[in-house]
């Protein structure tokens, strides 16, 4: 009896505390975004007289020569780009450094460690990149988000390669396998399910970036989907709806993203958790 | 005893066998040319200007020409109340929202583990907000906690609770913007806490129940440690998170108003802006310092294996 009614009544009570706390704001965003302009205005969260959806959804497109178009391609690149990069050089660094015993690898488990803490030096970076002739170019921003990635990449694949047996690996050593053959041919694959937790997370978290885009991407040609939405603000002050409708759309791709690998998601972000 | 002698350990035979697999092809089939690629993106685009900022942060810097000014723009970061409020506010928001996120995370996990209803749509929808962009939130946020139109007074205000001001407030603002930190990153410690809480043996529960413990004491006997590198998780992620925090601030308050919600980052982004390229530096700087100061000794502290077994 008495667990029957905790069972219902603190459910009963969890969802009506995170129906307030979350759902009316997410829904308070989608209501927002598809109002008229005058609507929008009140900022109350009332059902819309009139859905506006497509006139709002070609008006935040066409906005400053269809600037938020250019934002998505650009956000798509980066996205794409360096989690590939991410992805093959990671798994290569965790591989040797599981595998093969050395002197190194204590340096290279001090530097993840240091990678994952110590906040990025902004205006050194950016004279390296300028040195480089990288500053305010996509590729330069996608080497960044590599370098800043690395160390959380490496640490995932090392946990995951470490329960590859080492006989698949000699195995292949014995059939004549070269280390580049016996990589990508024989480990990678094997890496599957942890190589999608880390597309997936990563490319959430790249896509949401904003700092990074902020100080090494600046200027209008460049913009990314979160420094777009970020302009629109100032510019925007005074039609929420389209503001809004911006919002929904860059909700949009990682919202998908969790529809279809909530699992790889919280497992890539709980990793830590249970080793101790 | 002697058989244990007698026998090479597994260890070593394997590392003859590694031994012998080398010297047949000449050379090890892991190569260290394979860390090459990243060691090159991580050092020219990490650790170089991670060693340069501790130069840089000496002068006076315009990117192409650079005067040695000593230690005066540390002086001046601990003596420009604006460069100072930034260095309190940085450990402020970093505590509170780790507390928050401990404290609710572990409730939110405890309750998401027993038995009650609809735990699939619970979990869902506190870890979304996880994968939502800072902006979006802020933005979102802000609409909400308008003093006078936002949905968050004018609720309180039918309650009969005079809201306030929240984001132009100064007492409020930077608490403000560390509560939707919490709304936004609770779901984060709520998941790994739930990994912790299930990866301890069901057994202990069942035996404690047996000799008439209550749920409460089973809680702070059993659930609080032995979720221990869970806790240690989440303080660790959601400190460096919160030091290091700067979209959110931002995209609501831009360190305002005045600079009562600055913290060091915005420090660092408002003095890159007006071209104080040194001073900005240092604050990176100071960044480093902090960071690192807070986050080693307590991570030691967390992640000490306990001493009895």
């Amino acid at each position: 009896m008495t667990t029957a009614l905790k069972r219902y009544g603190l459910g009963v009570l969890a969802i009506a505390v995170t129906v307030v706390l979350f759902i009316v704001p997410l829904a308070f965003m989608a209501l927002t975004a598809v109002k008229d302009r005058r609507e929008a205005a009140k900022l109350d969260f009332a059902w819309p007289t009139t859905f506006n959806f497509i006139e709002n959804f070609q008006d935040v497109l066409s906005a400053r020569k269809f600037m938020l178009v250019t934002a998505f391609i650009n956000s798509t690149i980066l996205t794409v780009a360096s989690v590939t990069i991410l992805v093959i050089l990671a798994a290569m660094v965790a591989w040797i450094l599981q595998r093969r015993r050395s002197r190194w690898n204590g340096v290279a488990n001090f530097l993840i460690l240091s990678g994952l803490i110590i906040p990025p030096a902004v205006v050194p970076t950016i004279w390296v990149l300028q040195s480089m002739g990288l500053f305010k170019t996509l590729p330069g921003l996608i080497l960044i988000e590599v370098a800043f990635g690395l160390s959380f990449c490496v640490m995932l694949f090392r946990a995951f390669i470490a329960s590859i047996p080492k006989e698949l690996d000699e195995a292949a050593v014995i059939d004549g396998c070269g280390p580049v053959r016996l990589f990508f041919r024989v480990i990678f694959p094997l890496l599957r399910s942890v190589i999608v937790t880390v597309i997936v997370v990563q490319s959430v978290h790249i896509f949401n970036d904003f700092q990074n885009p902020l100080y090494f991407l600046p200027g209008d040609a460049n913009a990314t989907v979160q420094l777009t939405l970020f302009n629109f603000q100032s510019q925007f002050a005074t039609s929420y709806n389209l503001l809004f409708m911006n919002i929904l759309l860059i909700t949009i791709p990682p919202f998908i993203m969790y529809l279809f690998f909530n699992r790889q998601i919280v497992a890539g972000m709980t990793a830590g958790a249970v080793k101790g | 005893m002697t058989l244990k002698t007698a026998a090479p350990a597994p260890a070593a035979v394997a590392r003859r066998a590694e031994h012998q697999a080398r010297r047949r092809k000449g050379k090890s089939p892991y190569p260290y040319w394979f860390y090459l690629p990243a060691a090159v993106v991580y050092t020219a685009l990490f650790l170089v200007p991670t060693f340069a900022s501790f130069f840089f942060s000496f002068t006076r810097w315009t990117l192409t020409d650079f005067t040695f000014i000593g230690l005066d723009n540390f002086v001046q970061f601990f003596q420009e109340p604006a460069l100072l409020k930034g260095l309190t506010n940085t450990f402020i928001y970093g505590a509170v929202t780790s507390t928050l996120k401990v404290a609710l995370g572990m409730l939110l996990a405890v309750l998401l583990t027993s038995r009650i209803i609809a735990r699939g749509y619970l979990r869902s929808v506190i870890f979304f907000p996880v994968l939502l962009s800072s902006i979006g939130v802020g933005i979102v946020f802000t609409v909400l906690m308008d003093p006078s139109k936002g949905m968050i007074n004018e609720a309180l205000a039918a309650v009969g609770i005079e809201g306030p001001a929240w984001l132009v407030d100064p007492a409020w603002a930077l608490l403000s913007v560390a509560m939707v930190d919490v709304w936004k990153g609770v779901g984060l410690a709520t998941v790994i806490y739930i990994a912790g809480i299930v990866s301890i043996p069901q057994e202990y529960f069942e035996a404690a129940k047996m000799d008439g413990a209550s749920s409460v004491k089973c809680f702070f006997n059993i659930t609080l440690p032995l979720a221990r590198p869970a806790t240690a998780t989440v303080i660790i992620l959601s400190l460096i998170g919160g030091l290091r925090s700067f979209d959110l601030i931002w995209a609501m308050t831009k360190g305002g108003p005045g600079f009562t919600s600055d913290v060091i980052a915005s420090v660092i982004f408002k003095q890159y802006q007006a071209g104080f390229y040194g001073l900005s530096t240092a604050g990176n700087v100071v960044l480093f310092l902090i960071v690192t100061a807070i986050i080693l000794p307590l991570s030691m502290f967390l992640n000490r294996k306990e001493v009895e077994q």
